[in-house]
């Protein structure tokens, strides 16, 4: 039962507050939901802790969903480490957003509509990360991006708003082809599409090739390209990721639970759920490194020179998940899943500040009309801080000292470097280094927010600053509680997802532990920061592993500290120091900042061909083809011929067959005339 | 339970004696008490078709999932000949008759504030064509299979004909020119069947029992036209690509009630015909065929949504929805496996549901501004909260969107193909992004945005008879979606053992 109301409870409070809102008004739709998702997030703590460290991995079906020949899929709760991370994740940023939404959204007036959208966001991530089959995932996997849509576009009459949301779902739904296309594939190589089934039979399958599209692919690679084209829409990967700066659009909640936290990062989950089958890819695990290290570094760039404050988070995210990414692709998935671990608190935290400094100053976005704002809203400005301070991964190397993004990135980056070791995995060597410059440019632009909002001149109307105001308490708890997750979570659970204890935690829900499986087990064994941070239980066994055992040159652990250093530098001397130096940027950006700000024109390139295109062919289908040819070749054209040609008619009526069909038929149509005609006299 | 009680023939008729029984008092009353009847036949025709309902639940309640064959078949003499009045249902047809006796009493409680001249005359149609669908299901008999599915035709023709809009004729001519190519094809291939059934089973043996035909081992070369033959009528019917352009005129024209059966109902008696005759009685020609219907259907799944996307009337783009959503289920009919049979099968249940409430939707607000024009609208939400949500969820299940009635059936067929030729799921798998496409423009341009049309200041919601309407449709549409066992339990056997007959009738050689 424990599971089933995890699960259960925030969609019984999007239910209650979605169809009787009207009824029970605005605040018991607010108590109930939030109620309910409190109790979520505080079982969901429970179950990690029963799973992760009582090791009582369950899984309970509840009733067949799909059930044609082999074709079978249950709704189901599986409950394992990975899930129980996820559920803490979900339902605790749900619970706290579900909090602070009370304060930032009390004046809008479609209240029980919104606490609504987010239980039942809240509902289908669950049902996301709880299935033990592929169709379940899916459910969920397209119920989140539902949510998405409903809640970018909960201000219905913003036009921009609403283009943002359908942008966001049709762009998912691209990716969710993908996937789509992944699960008939696993269906058809392996005849279930149930995740046990399935990974138990990896590797009798791994030399199978299949044809796709005119193409010979390995079975398993190909899956494995499909399930990630699915990851990249989701998860906002390069190509796919046009969606996620628009769905800022959204109310600020929204950004920090949907579009940073958790949906998000259901493409990091999907793959690191179906390890078994990326670690028998090795090709398109490659591109998975790739793909995600130039994503770090794309939305980097785009977000060195953005102005408006939620998309500058926006688009550190996008970079964020390409680190993700990349750990995933060098077979570091315990890395990967910790990164999106720690990135949900500092993210969801820097995501609510954000909407806390919005709210203060009057729905003000623009960055280039904030500025020394921190006498204002010193706990904000605080908080914000943390939060950037674990964004840009600060602590000290070769200690255990540092936020939770140290923690995390850290290891990421070294996994990236361990894995390119030996100059066999070019993809991770390309990795390793673009995420060091990711890892500066991420520095430069979290200082600069801070700089540009709350330090040098007030740049904005002299009115609005008048009426800043720190957001209540109700806003402001959720944010402690954030920061605090910002500052621990990465120093307490180290040991757990990485570090000695991996093993009895993921307990086979991800590789690691057993010092089995390549990439990872070189990491996990010889990790240098497992060594130096010493994790929780010190003990240097920096000698103990035998083969797999290597250290990292200091170099390389130090290198994240002096990039981030390096960044802050530049932030400090840019944006603390001299006033007016964006406007000046504005005034004299060279092509460069032109194309970074504009986003590297992709939205521009796709809206001239695939958006265009699409409208074209549609008329075209429409005008020519349906109208002019269809039409005008059929049904009116032979009206035309049968006036010209009434006497030919006749000589058709050769033969039996003929005859009597005519006959029955003109008999039809004599009778359809003449009730058509009665009628309508 | 049905000992000896022709309960098919009871569902089939009770709505024809309906009619007949309104038409005669309608006849035997004088003119003062003319007014009566045609207030009360709304009420007449309301309880007859809810009675047909709960006699076809009670059908499909009884009716044994496990029997891959005939039940509650009849038999009695017709026409002689070995022309016989035979009925029967399947795990195939059995929820086709729940469908249409489900969707009927809705369009009956839809009409009664919609149709506002000759209420008589257009319950007394309906009535009639509940019989003609119900009877085209229940059919085991081509000759009468063929007078239902063909004169299902005539109260359609009649109730967009006289209750239409404006270009009501043209509609109706165009939609009867191309049933008129198909007829014709259908019917001549039947006498062939006829004549040559009685070749094989010799002389005064001729049958036109579809399942004594569906045993005939007929020569390849008469397969291929034969099969080619059915399709033109079927196709036609689906519609398929490229003879679909008189579906969305017929739609535009025709009254909310009219459109919902039209979609909900009569576009399935395709892909029925071809479940029921072109697959068991032509497998070679069907596989041979194959990959021609492959293709039309994604043509039809990625043309239709694309000319979707670019409509300006509400009616017309649902309609191409509907052809799209149609294309479906010839790709999963022709994949000739249990998911793609299956699939196409719970595409048609559901796409009666699911579009049979879009239809209803855009009824609602009709009846209220009397236009379909997509611009006209805009901002509804507004004042029409119950109608945006209802709205919402329709237009999610038109999308596919897991846990809806109308996934079911998309990943199914999908599924079906694949194994057959990933292109084509492919290709429908495209699909799904451009009715994302086209359904969310249509709703966002309807309820979403400001109210900038001042006619739409103050426009009410829903009301009680339009809620009772949607309120089964929205249950069925996410019970199916949640538990499509549902159906699929019921279609199981009937399809395995269409399967396992189609097999055998491949490996046999031909000709003999």
């Amino acid at each position: 039962m424990l599971y089933q109301t995890i699960l259960f409870a925030p969609l019984i409070g999007a239910l209650i507050a979605g169809l009787l809102g009207s009824k029970i008004g605005h605040k018991s739709s607010m108590i109930v939901t939030t109620g309910l998702l409190l109790l979520s997030a505080v079982l969901s703590w429970f179950a990690l802790y029963k799973v992760g460290f009582g090791h009582e991995a369950t899984e309970v079906n509840l009733f067949r969903w799909m059930d044609v020949g082999d074709f079978k899929a249950n709704w189901a709760v599986k409950i394992d480490t990975l899930t129980a991370v996820m559920l803490v994740v979900v339902t605790s940023v749900s619970a706290l957003v579900h909090v602070y939404s009370w304060g930032y959204m009390s004046e809008d007036p479609g209240k029980a509509r919104f606490f609504s959208y987010l239980s039942y966001f809240t509902f289908a991530m669950l049902v996301l990360v709880t299935s033990n089959n592929f169709i379940q995932l899916f459910f969920g996997w397209e119920g989140v991006g539902v949510a998405s849509y409903l809640l970018i576009g909960f201000w219905y009459k913003k036009p921009s708003a609403n283009a943002a949301a359908i942008k966001a779902f049709v762009t998912n739904r691209v990716g969710d082809v993908g996937l789509a296309l992944g699960i008939m594939t696993i269906f058809l190589v392996f005849g279930s599409v149930n995740f046990d089934e399935v990974f138990a039979h990896v590797h009798d399958k791994q030399d199978l090739v299949l044809p796709f599209l005119g193409f010979e692919f390995n079975a398993i690679e190909l899956i494995a390209f499909l399930l990630f084209i699915g990851a990249m829409g989701k998860s906002a990967q390069f190509v796919l990721h046009v969606w996620l700066p628009d769905a800022m659009e959204g109310p600020t909640p929204v950004s920090a639970l949907i579009h940073a936290a958790t949906m998000v990062t259901a493409g990091v989950f999907l793959v690191c759920r179906a390890f078994p089958i990326y670690e028998a890819a090795p090709t398109v695990s490659a591109l998975i490194t790739v793909v995600g290290a130039f994503t770090a570094l794309f939305a980097a760039t785009v977000g060195l020179v953005q102005n408006d404050i939620k998309r500058v988070i926006a688009y550190s995210t996008c970079s964020q998940l390409g680190y993700m990414f990349f750990a995933a692709g060098v077979g570091a998935y315990n890395a990967a899943m910790f990164h999106l671990f720690t990135h949900a608190f500092f993210k969801a935290l820097l995501f609510l500040c954000a909407g806390s400094v919005i709210h203060a100053l009057h729905h003000e976005q623009d960055m280039r009309k904030m500025g020394g704002t921190y006498k204002l809203i010193p706990i904000t400005y605080f908080l914000m801080i943390i939060g950037t301070l674990a964004l840009t991964g600060v602590g000290i190397p070769e200690t255990k000292i540092g936020f939770a993004g140290f923690f995390s990135k850290d290891a990421i980056i070294e996994a990236a470097y361990a894995a390119g070791e030996g100059g066999h995995n070019a993809s991770a060597v390309f990795a390793f280094w673009v995420g060091l410059i990711a890892a500066a440019m991420t520095s430069f632009y979290s200082w600069r927010l801070i700089f540009m909002t709350f330090h040098g001149r007030y740049r904005g109307e002299p009115d609005v600053l008048k009426h800043a105001h720190e957001s209540p308490l109700n806003m402001l708890i959720p944010l402690f509680l954030l920061a605090l997750g910002a500052v621990i979570a990465g120093v307490v659970f180290y040991s757990k997802f990485m570090g000695v204890d991996m093993g009895a935690f993921w307990a086979g829900a991800l590789p690691g532990g057993e010092g089995a499986h390549g990439a990872v087990s070189a990491m996990a064994d010889g990790h240098g920061a497992v060594d130096t941070h010493g994790a929780e239980k010190v003990d240097d066994h920096g000698g103990d592993h035998g083969g797999g055992h290597h250290d990292f040159p200091k170099w390389v652990l130090w290198a994240p500290f002096i990039v981030t250093l390096f960044g802050f530098v530049v932030a400090v001397v840019m944006y603390l120091w001299r006033d007016g130096t964006q406007k000046r940027i504005d005034a004299e950006g060279g092509p460069l900042y032109k194309f970074f700000l504009n986003k590297w024109y992709i939205d521009e390139l796709y809206d001239a061909t695939i958006v265009r295109g699409t409208r074209k062919l549609g008329d075209l289908f429409y005008k020519i083809g349906d109208i002019k040819i269809i039409d005008g070749w059929g049904p009116n054209g032979f009206a035309k011929l049968a006036m010209a040609g009434g006497k030919r008619l006749s000589k058709f009526q050769s033969g039996y067959v003929f005859q009597y069909a005519f006959v029955m038929l003109i008999g039809l149509a004599g009778l359809i005339a003449w009730a058509i005609t009665k009628a309508q006299g | 339970m049905f000992n000896g009680v022709p309960i098919l023939s009871i569902i089939t008729f009770i709505p024809l004696l309906a009619a007949a029984f309104l038409m005669l008092m309608s006849r035997l009353s004088r003119s003062d008490g003319k007014s009566q009847i045609e207030q009360n036949a709304p009420r007449v025709a309301l309880i007859t078709t809810i009675a047909v309902f709960i006699l076809s639940l009670i059908l499909v309640i009884n009716f044994d999932n496990a029997e891959a064959g005939f039940q509650f078949t009849e038999e009695f003499a017709w026409l002689g000949a070995g022309i016989k009045y035979r009925m029967g249902v399947d795990g195939i047809s059995v929820l086709f008759v729940l469908l249409t006796a489900f969707l009927t009493p809705l369009c009956i409680i839809a009409s009664q504030a919609s149709i506002k001249t000759r209420m008589l005359e257009y319950m007394v149609a309906f009535l009639v064509l509940e019989t003609l669908m119900i009877g085209t299901f229940c059919a085991l008999d081509m000759v009468l299979f063929y007078v239902f599915f063909e004169a299902v035709l005539i109260p359609m023709f009649i109730i967009i004909g006289v209750w239409g809009g404006k270009d009501r004729v043209y509609a109706a001519y165009k939609f009867f020119l191309y049933t008129l190519l198909g007829s014709v094809l259908m019917l001549a291939a039947m006498l062939w069947l006829y004549y040559y059934s009685g070749q094989v089973l010799g002389e005064g043996n001729a049958t036109t029992d579809i399942r004594q035909l569906s045993q005939l081992n007929i020569p390849l070369g008469a397969q291929t036209w034969l099969w080619l033959a059915f399709f033109a009528s079927f196709a036609v019917k689906m519609p398929m690509w490229p003879v679909h352009t008189w579906l969305p005129d017929a739609h535009v024209q025709a009254p909310t009630a009219g459109s919902v059966i039209l979609a909900g109902i009569l576009l399935k008696l395709g892909g029925y015909g071809l479940l029921r005759f072109s697959i068991p009685m032509f497998p070679h020609a069907s596989v041979q065929f194959g990959p021609l219907v492959f293709w039309l259907s994604v043509i039809a799944i990625i043309y239709t949504s694309l000319v979707a996307y670019r409509q300006t009337d509400m009616k017309k783009l649902i309609a191409y929805s509907s052809v799209a959503h149609m294309g479906f289920v010839t790709m999963g009919i022709f994949a000739l496996n249990v998911q793609g049979l299956q699939g196409s099968i719970f595409q048609m249940i559901s796409h009666g549901i699911v579009s049979g409430a879009l239809f209803f939707a855009v009824g609602v607000i009709y009846d209220r501004m009397h236009t379909r024009e997509i611009a006209f609208y805009g901002g509804i939400v507004k004042t029409m909260p119950i109608f945006a949500a209802v709205f919402m969820l329709f237009t999610m299940a038109n999308v596919g969107l897991p846990g809806t009635s109308g996934f079911i059936g998309e990943i199914l067929t999908m599924v079906g193909a694949y194994q057959v030729n990933p292109w084509i799921a492919f290709g429908a798998a495209f699909g799904m992004i451009l009715s994302a496409v086209y359904a969310l423009h249509l709703y966002r341009e309807v309820i979403f945005g400001e109210v900038t049309n001042e006619k739409l200041i103050g426009i009410p919601d829903m009301n009680m008879r339009e809620i009772i309407i949607m309120a089964p449709l929205v249950i069925m549409t996410i019970l199916l979606g949640v538990y499509p066992s549902l159906v699929t339990d019921i279609t199981g056997a009937s399809v395995d053992a269409l399967l396992a007959d189609v097999t055998q009738k491949l490996d046999m050689s031909v000709g003999q």
